[in-house]
């Protein structure tokens, strides 16, 4: 199933035009000054990802790895009915906070997104400026059979199918829904590729970015962002 | 005080005991609030790897001067803190650089972090963070005037400044502490404590579930790992403060590291009995109950 059948694909002769919030506008300040405002280019950075490399010291690189394995952020944002298999992971009886797993509200605090069950198109716009604003590294782990190919809603007019097409995905967790044994089963092996280095999806996203641009704005109605929000 | 390079060095040392000791009493606190729930919780060495895996994040962005001098500000407020005031008494090595005036600088360095997070939250142009630190300001500034209050009267007690000759005044027997011998004054205080230790019931500003999560929502990398470590230095240079003026101070590390853990854990007992006020709620509690019992330390002293 593909997400860029001709039913599926957006309509790019038509021009959807801006929120009205996102339009360049004259304001009057409080003391008569009359400024312009555009939004787009005055709160958003515009600067395309840089890839970063790794630290040139394979010592300090895999000191670093343990680290960043070891306290994973997750983000609090749940995306479909998987959000409700993260709660458990908090309480008595799975905790996942003992194997440095730690939820945050902030999308610059957090290290890894949790795309938790099926991404409406809506969602999905939601979803890629929670992703850029995370600092460098940042994983991705797609929860659940609707991030793999839909799963139940694959023909569904609404929602992506392969996750993969528009984030970089570090790792899948099979199942519908995964239960929370199966979460913390991904987490450890989330923990073992960054251990050995391997969990490079943001360089991944700043190298094909162009191609992950494409196809973000290939089902994104109403772009009305910038193409890299921080 | 003369002053001679060695108390550098000794200073140094102090931070780092206080700064580890922070980093394990923290994660303790939180191990044990887990415990109590039933949980296993975070491994105690979970802030190191926490802070190491902030320096380590890749990508750093700011938002311009202030942005970046505000985890400074806040951390010089915890150093400041600690440095100026005598950790443990009648030591040579860690008396710091205490002087005849201390006690009202230890004053102003407990609001100087806050100020300087204000200016550097209110640069990173996030909505949550204005609010937070707006917030913040006006429940601490409720919460300092027992302590302010607490201060003159302990002072107008002991008709000195100096932080060091108030702990002397107290060694000798339990019933020496400024705890016994004017009870009111350490009332009022401690509401200050409770206000200003940011934990629930006062915590609305840096609260996860409020406005998320106040003014560092946009700190991150670097920037937090500084302000990380500040939140484990803080409260134990504030603690200490306290542990000073009216618990009897410490004379050795032992004393101090169950002294100080004490006093914490009297803060962690009400967060984790009491819900959390919303922030008028909070100010108007600290004018209800707090600043009457401050006035009337400063009457009966």
């Amino acid at each position: 199933m593909k997400d860029l059948d001709k039913n599926f694909k957006k309509d790019t002769e038509t021009e959807f035009p801006l929120r009205e919030e996102m339009r360049p506008r004259k304001v009057t300040t409080p003391d008569g000054q009359v400024i312009d405002i555009d939004p787009l280019a005055d709160y958003f950075c515009q600067e395309a990802p840089k890839v970063h490399r790794k630290s040139y010291s394979a010592i300090v690189e895999g000191f670093y790895n343990w680290a960043r394995a070891n306290s994973l952020w997750i983000l609090g944002f749940g995306t479909g009915c998987g959000a409700i298999e993260m709660r458990p992971l908090m309480t008595p009886r799975f905790d996942a906070y003992r194997y440095g797993i730690q939820w945050r509200p902030t999308p610059r605090q957090a290290n890894l997104l949790v795309i938790s069950g099926y991404l409406s198109v809506k969602t999905l716009k939601r979803a890629i400026r929670a992703y850029e604003q995370m600092p460098q590294p940042k994983f991705v782990v797609g929860l659940g059979s609707c991030t793999i190919n839909g799963g139940m809603y694959w023909d569904s007019y609404n929602t992506i199918k392969k996750l993969d097409e528009y984030l970089p995905v570090d790792l899948y967790i099979a199942g519908c829904m995964p239960r929370p044994e199966a979460l913390l089963a991904g987490f450890m092996e989330l923990k073992k590729i960054i251990r050995k280095g391997e969990a490079e999806g943001a360089n991944k996203y700043a190298e094909n970015f162009d191609w992950y641009k494409a196809n973000q704005k290939s089902v994104i109605k109403d772009w009305d962002m910038p193409d890299y929000s921080w | 005080m003369t002053f001679e390079w060695i108390h550098i060095a000794y200073a140094a040392l102090t931070l780092f005991i206080v700064i580890n000791y922070g980093m394990i009493m923290t994660a303790l606190v939180r191990k044990i609030g887990a415990r109590v729930g039933g949980r296993y919780g975070i491994p105690i060495w979970q802030n190191y790897i926490d802070l190491a895996k902030n320096i380590a994040l890749r990508s750093k962005i700011t938002h311009g001067v202030m942005y970046y001098l505000g985890p400074v500000f806040r951390l010089t407020g915890g150093v400041g803190l600690l440095l100026f005031v005598p950790t443990i008494y009648g030591s040579v090595m860690f008396q710091n650089f205490s002087y005849a005036g201390d006690l009202i600088l230890a004053l102003y360095f407990v609001f100087f972090g806050t100020l300087g997070m204000a200016l550097g939250a209110g640069e990173s142009g996030h909505p949550h963070s204005a609010i937070g630190v707006s917030r913040g300001l006006a429940q601490v500034t409720a919460a300092e005037l027992p302590l302010a209050l607490g201060v003159y009267a302990i002072s107008l007690q002991y008709q000195t400044l100096n932080i060091t000759e108030i702990v002397a005044a107290q060694q000798g027997s339990i019933f020496n502490w400024t705890l016994f011998t004017n009870p009111l004054t350490t009332i009022a205080a401690m509401f200050a404590f409770v206000g200003t230790m940011m934990r629930s019931p006062f915590d609305v500003v840096l609260a996860p579930q409020e406005i998320p999560i106040g003014p560092p929502t946009e700190y991150h990398s670097a920037y937090l790992a500084l302000m990380q470590t500040n939140r484990v230095l803080f409260p134990v240079a504030k603690v200490v403060i306290y542990m000073n003026l009216f618990f009897g101070g410490a004379t050795n590390w032992a004393e101090f590291a169950i002294k100080v853990f004490a006093i914490y854990m009297v803060s962690v007992l009400i967060g984790v009995v009491y819900p959390r006020f919303r922030v008028e709620q909070s100010i108007r509690f600290f004018l209800k109950w707090g600043l009457p019992v401050g006035i009337l330390a400063i009457l009966t002293v």
